[in-house]
């Protein structure tokens, strides 16, 4: 054991001075290696960020992170397909601690008109209280108030609808809708608030009003359309999820997030292996460098090395320091690299703001602002891949050093 | 002379053979991955644009003045059949429509639906949109004919109706009065485009005008041209016309579909970003192989210039050797990425996930990149740059040796 440590020290100082030989050639590596490093971690940062934006903005549209509904409700959202308000096993389970909210919600396709003009809409029924945990409507009020209760007589448009419809704030607009025996059902409803959505497409189709309101207007007493459920994290539903599903009458449809929309989850699932590939991109394109530095590092002193083998240093303690180098090297490099990524990435967390692209944006299902992401696990994930693999590529050159015949490098010019 | 200098250089790259394959090395990998990336990139920002464009809205639309911002009924210009006739015949273009467009409320037996009805000019309609050829049950409307409807798949779905069910719809007029009409449905198109397939339906346009009382007027006279780079100068030969039509303006795709051209930059900018970092990481491997070998050859440059060879030579020797380097690194990077590419051109490409993203850029869900000469070259090309500028450190060491120490360097 002592030997080892014996050993190791005198080879890790031999590394260092053999490191900074050629500072030159050192310093351009760790060039290459720092901004290889930054540009990992920097890049996914931001995608990690778009990619939650997207994510956060697509469930709170859903809404929802587990969805219960009638089976027929998805293809045919019509009031025909209404479910009755939870009781039994499944309030109990609903009402137990694990569930940050729930709340039980309407949705019916209607058609809205003012004086002016006439649109078609989605019309949604909401507990006033539950909202804001969601969707988050109540913060993105631009005038006028929220729901006050689930009995309030008023209704919410979006500010991009008020404008097609040519209404504003206090005005009236009649809504129709049909009843579950195909009666078309209207009443007028004053605009009590106007709201601005992240996503302009909301603004123009979605129109709130309180559930027990349009309970009365659809004729559907006591039934909805759907049981939304918000867990803590939309990450990590499965436990909830599982509990739900078990009390859940065998009559209804119960849905995590990611089955009621393929899109979300796509990008979900194919975040982690982006970031993968581009990692393995960026480090394979630093290898062949790295490689190169080795090579020369062992050209440049073929006779040195054969010196001390002939002195009597084992070929594997030649590896070894090769090892140790390249080693050496990469850690320099990583902290270099990480640390860039962490000061530039820092500044951008209040909020890059995109909005010169936000259509095309709103396209993808992200807002204007970007907020990177800076997760401990993808830097993590950059750090091992450059050091295992960077070792693993190392070995090659170190070996090849290894194997030289003492005398004919003795002998080398 | 200048075959001299071109041997000598050539000759000085394989002093070093594993280190200049280990720099060429990285320039294929570079080259490669750039080649391939750039042609998807480009293929499939073209599909995007194509299938978006070409589903409804055109190239190009003349529409009121203040119809983009508030696409309301009153917006309409008059007259709108004999214009789009007169503009076929001003221009020699055929695939030329006018459109009027409405909102109603549409009722089949059990349920009812507030929808986009759109008029259109069914002779030609096809022409300048795909969605005519995209009805996958029944027929697309018959020209002239009235009553007769044709909606999207979803809307179909959600209205449950098919070909031969009737339907009615309510809504108001050009001048404020109340327009219904029943109609029956005698196709189903299927576009792919969500909002379209969710939301409209159309009608011939001469039936559109009488229930909508629209006197004649229409919202759009849509335009697309033989190909999206044939857009603008079109445009201009469009605005040297005299129509004479008061608050006429001229809409360029871009104004249309303005999400499409951002969604592009942003993408772009982020593959750039990637591309960059790739470019940089070569010029980081060039510059570290040429800086080393001009400090090995330290000496020898000190004899060369000790026999009378000007500084200014020797570098041009070093940016040669790199310009070698280089051209060897593009010609097998481009030739590996051309190969790469051309097979997955033919056979097509997918990975997990990328079903559910395509349907949301109007993507087909296997992608085929697309070769050009651009795609080909542009990548590589930068790369070439990139590491001739980082040569360049090197080459002006040179200016700084002194031929008599520099001969006793070891």
């Amino acid at each position: 054991m002592r030997g080892f440590r014996l050993h190791f020290s005198m080879l890790l100082r031999l590394s260092w001075r053999n490191l900074w030989r050629n500072h030159r050639r050192t310093l351009i590596m760790l060039g290459a290696i720092s901004v290889g490093v930054w540009a990992m971690i920097f890049m996914t940062a931001l995608m990690r960020g778009m990619v939650d934006d997207m994510l956060n903005q697509g469930i709170r549209n859903l809404p929802g992170h587990i969805q219960i509904q009638n089976p027929a409700f998805l293809d045919d959202p019509s009031v025909v397909n209404s479910i009755a308000e939870p009781a039994g096993e499944l309030l109990i389970a609903l009402n137990q601690p694990g569930v940050k909210r729930w709340a039980t919600r309407i949705k019916v396709p209607a058609v809205i008109a003012s004086e002016r003009e006439s649109r078609g809409i989605n019309l949604l029924g909401i507990e006033a209280e539950a909202e804001p945990d969601i969707t988050g409507l109540p913060a993105q009020i631009s005038e006028g108030r929220f729901l006050e209760s689930n009995q309030d007589q008023g209704v919410i448009i979006g500010a991009k609808l008020a404008q097609r419809l040519e209404t504003r704030l206090g005005k009236r607009v009649v809504v129709m809708s049909q009843d579950p025996d195909n009666n078309i059902s209207e009443r007028g409803f004053r605009i009590v608030g106007i709201y601005r959505a992240e996503m302009p497409g909301l603004e123009e189709h979605n129109v709130y009003a309180a559930r027990d309101t349009l309970q009365q207007l659809l004729r559907i007493e006591d039934r909805v359309s759907q049981i939304v459920i918000v867990d803590e994290d939309y990450r990590d539903i499965e436990t909830l999820y599982r509990r739900i599903e078990r009390v859940t009458p065998k009559t209804l449809e119960i849905k995590p997030w990611y089955e009621i929309d393929g899109y979300l989850a796509a990008m979900f699932n194919m975040m982690d292996g982006f970031v993968l590939v581009w990692v393995i991109i960026i480090f394979l394109a630093l290898s062949f460098g790295l490689v190169n530095t080795l090579v020369m590092a062992v050209f440049e002193r073929v006779r040195e090395i054969g010196l001390i083998q002939a002195l009597g240093m084992r070929p594997i303690l030649i590896v070894y320091q090769i090892l140790l180098e390249s080693l050496l090297l990469l850690l320099i490099g990583l902290v270099i690299g990480n640390g860039l990524a962490i000061i530039t990435v820092k500044p951008l967390e209040s909020g890059l703001d995109i909005s010169i692209v936000a259509e095309g944006m709103a396209m993808m299902g992200a807002s204007s602002m970007l907020y990177p992401n800076l997760t401990l696990y993808d830097m993590l994930l950059a750090n091992s891949v450059v050091i295992i693999l960077g070792i693993l590529t190392s070995i090659l050159p170190a070996w090849r050093a290894a194997q030289l015949d003492p005398v004919r490098a003795l002998n080398s010019t | 002379m200048k075959d001299v200098s071109l041997i000598l250089a050539w000759r000085n790259l394989w002093r070093h053979g594993r280190r200049t394959w280990l720099t060429i090395g990285a320039m294929i990998f570079s080259n490669t991955l750039l080649v391939f990336s750039i042609s998807l990139q480009f293929g499939s920002y073209d599909m995007m644009i194509d299938n978006t464009l070409q589903a409804y809205s055109g190239h190009i639309q003349l529409q009121h003045r203040r119809y983009l911002d508030e696409p309301k009924m009153r917006y309409a210009l008059p007259d709108i059949d004999a214009r789009a006739q007169s503009l076929r015949d001003q221009l020699g273009l055929s695939s030329i429509s006018a459109r009027a467009v409405g909102f109603a409320l549409a009722s089949s037996k059990e349920r009812s639906y507030g929808l986009q009805i759109v008029g259109v000019d069914a002779q030609h309609e096809p022409l300048v949109s795909t969605l005519p050829g995209l009805v996958k049950q029944g027929r697309y409307l018959d020209p002239g004919a009235t009553e007769e409807i044709v909606i999207g798949s979803v809307l179909a779905r959600n209205l449950k109706v098919g070909p031969g069910d009737e339907l009615t719809f309510l809504g108001s007029g050009f001048d404020d009065s109340f327009a219904a009409g029943v109609v029956t449905v005698v196709g189903v198109f299927e576009s792919g485009v969500a909002d379209l397939d969710r939301s409209m339906a159309q009608v011939n346009l001469g039936y559109f005008q009488d229930i909508f009382a629209m006197q004649g007027h229409g919202h759009s006279i849509v335009i697309r041209a033989a190909q999206i780079d044939d857009a603008e100068p079109l445009m201009a030969d469009i605005q040297a016309l005299d129509m004479a039509i008061d608050n006429l303006a001229l809409r360029h795709w871009d104004e249309l579909q303005p999400g499409l051209r951002q969604a592009i930059q942003a993408d772009m900018t982020s593959a750039w970003f990637m591309y960059l970092v790739l470019i940089v990481l070569v010029a980081f491997s060039v510059l570290n192989t040429q800086l080393m070998s001009v400090l090995e050859r330290t000496r020898e440059f000190g004899t060369m210039m000790a026999l009378g060879l000007q500084p200014s030579r020797l570098a041009r020797l070093v940016m040669l050797e790199t310009a070698l380097m280089t051209g060897v690194g593009l010609a097998l990077g481009i030739t590996l990425g051309f190969l790469v590419t051309w097979y997955l051109s033919h056979v097509g490409f997918s990975y997990p996930g990328m079903e559910e993203m395509s349907v949301k850029f109007n993507l087909p869900d296997r992608m085929y990149p697309t070769i050009s000469t651009i795609s080909l070259t542009l990548g590589p090309g930068i790369v070439a740059i990139g590491s001739l500028l980082a040569s360049i450190y090197p080459a002006t060491r040179l200016y700084l040796l002194l031929p008599i120490e520099a001969m006793r360097a070891v």
